[in-house]
């Protein structure tokens, strides 16, 4: 076992070797090193069929047409083309946008950016397990409503939305539905000829392929429409300019191409990891998992230790690489806006760790990391003052605190 | 966040962990954060007879630089009159232990803790007076 042990899949996972070899194919002078857009020679030729080979694995993995995937350089573009890109397109027909307090700040921070312009945005609250219903979106639909925009899977308590019942009630409305699927393509079934999903923001380097690079589905039929954000020669039929980078379009080419091969059995290893490492943890008093368990990716675990705080936590696990939503560990000194948007008390996100797991971890960094826990936890709850009042009785939450 | 070996040290060793009883004359406790924003740090003080501080007992829920400057804090106060330990400033604490501005509020607490104490014990032994 090698220390130490990457947690941290939801952040970011290694590029897959077969993905790195296929990337190297196109890069020196012996190999697929031309510009995709080069129509005069074979090199350019030679790389335009790479990242068409490409394009048609990730439209496969969605189970959409090829015609239908825009290059991007990760999802966080995709969702800023989307969201800003089908709002300028469509500003005449209203200038209504919902979208949850949830969301990945690439898409909170684009739906803020249209507030300045104009824009109205309502913020829907998850419900205490951190699901957004159809009926809620239903609720908020206006006649000037014109982008619904929800993430498929939260990056950091692993829940997913009911996509498909979504989409039954934006396209009855005839509303845009943007998804962001980087944190779920890959790892749970998504089929666009059945989700009504007009366009899906997708990344490369959640699913063992490079950062930098991932692309935007735009629906054809019926058609979606959208204003490009970067403008030059035109690549990507105008919605997204720039020479086409071959050797990450081809590394995401393969890193879905091996996911869609190999997902189900990946899923169902996962899971069970996660489950064991549930088990594992559920013994420790005081511990609330984040987050629904049941509509869950599969390789995510949201906990919170009760009366420890995360960032001394994430120090006493150094030989763990993994996520905290506590305050201490970000720059802003605010936990997990997710964590609170659950109703969860600030306590129990300052105390929370994120668990991601993946492609490469085994039983036995699950063992290792149970047993760190446990020793982390009962350590620094022998140093919490919380934890003595706790076990004293006392009822925190009658406290006076002298808050600052 | 790269933590120094100071803060590392007291962190694996903390000194002075646990509590002493409040209800005795002769101990000061300072309570001082909120669960709400990620840190509470209990710091206790005992006295003599000649207000000398004879012992420090401390525990601490937040980062890791919060509980280094709340264990430094308990070694710095053993043996010093209750005057001379209000002079400890949080500066001296960061300075020490090496800490990053962002984790200067984390040393504030800790000299807002002791200075509770102190002013805990004086008014228990009825002597308010600065
Ligand atoms: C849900 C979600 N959306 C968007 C992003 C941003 O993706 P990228 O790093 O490809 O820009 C991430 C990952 O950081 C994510 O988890
Ligand atoms: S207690 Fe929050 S950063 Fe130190």
């Amino acid at each position: 076992m090698q220390l130490p042990i990457y947690l941290d899949y939801a952040a970011t996972t290694p590029v897959d070797p077969r993905v790195a070899k296929a990337m190297a194919e196109c890069l020196t002078i012996e190999s697929n090193f031309g510009n995709p857009a080069s129509r005069s020679h074979q090199f350019g030729w030679k790389a335009e069929e790479a990242v068409e080979d490409a394009r048609r694995n990730v439209a496969d993995l969605i189970n959409c047409d090829p015609r239908e995937i825009v290059w991007t350089s990760g999802a966080t573009e995709a969702d800023n083309l989307a969201i800003k890109g089908a709002a300028h397109f469509y500003h005449r027909k209203g200038k209504h946008i919902i979208t949850s307090k949830i969301e990945h700040k690439a898409v909170l921070d684009s739906c803020r950016q249209l507030e300045r312009e104009g824009y109205e945005v309502t913020y829907l609250d998850p419900d205490s397990n951190g699901l957004i219903s159809p009926e809620t979106v239903e609720k908020t639909l206006r006649p000037d409503t014109i982008l619904v925009s929800l993430m498929h899977v939260n990056n950091e308590i692993g829940v997913v939305n009911d996509i498909e019942a979504i989409g039954e009630v934006t396209r009855r409305n005839k509303v845009i539905f943007h998804v962001d699927a980087a944190q779920s393509a890959g790892k749970l079934d998504i089929d666009l000829e059945k989700m009504q999903v007009d366009l899906m923001a997708l990344t490369a380097h959640k699913l063992y392929g490079p950062k930098g690079i991932g692309a935007l589905y735009v629906r054809r039929k019926p058609r979606v429409r959208i204003e490009p954000q970067i403008h030059g020669g035109g690549h990507e039929r105008g919605m997204r300019s720039g020479t086409l980078a071959t050797h990450q379009i081809v590394g995401m080419g393969e890193a879905y191409r091996i996911a869609r091969e190999e997902m189900h059995e990946e899923a169902r290893r996962t899971l069970a990891l996660r489950e064991k490492l549930l088990r594992g943890l559920e013994d420790i008093e005081e511990v609330y998992v984040n987050g629904d368990l049941t509509h869950r990716a599969p390789g995510n675990l949201n906990i919170s230790f009760n009366f420890v705080e995360g960032e001394s936590l994430m120090m006493a696990l150094r030989e763990l690489a993994l996520s905290s939503g506590s305050a201490c560990t970000s720059a802003s000194l605010e936990p997990s806006y997710v964590l609170r948007a659950l109703g969860r008390n600030d306590e129990l996100a300052h105390s929370s760790l994120r668990i991601s797991i993946g492609r490469f971890t085994t039983g036995e960094d699950i063992d290792y990391a149970i047993e760190r826990i446990h020793y982390a936890v009962a350590k620094l709850r022998e140093l919490s003052p919380l934890w003595d009042m706790y076990k004293d009785g006392v009822d925190l939450d009658q406290v006076q605190w002298a808050a600052h | 966040m790269a933590y120094s070996d100071k803060v590392l040290d007291h962190y694996e060793n903390p000194r002075n962990v646990g509590r002493l009883d409040d209800s005795d004359a002769n101990v000061g406790t300072g309570m001082v954060g909120a669960p709400a924003c990620g840190d509470v740090m209990r710091l206790q003080i005992k006295v003599d007879g000649d207000g000398v501080i004879e012992d420090a007992k401390f525990k601490t829920y937040g980062c890791g630089s919060a509980i280094a400057s709340s264990s430094l804090l308990t070694e710095w106060v053993k043996g010093r009159s209750l005057d001379d330990a209000t002079q400890i400033r949080n500066k001296d604490i960061a300075n020490e232990l090496g800490l990053p501005p962002v984790k200067i509020h984390c040393s504030v607490l800790a000299e807002d803790a002791i200075k509770a104490a102190i002013a805990d014990v004086r008014k228990k032994q009825g002597n308010t007076e600065e």
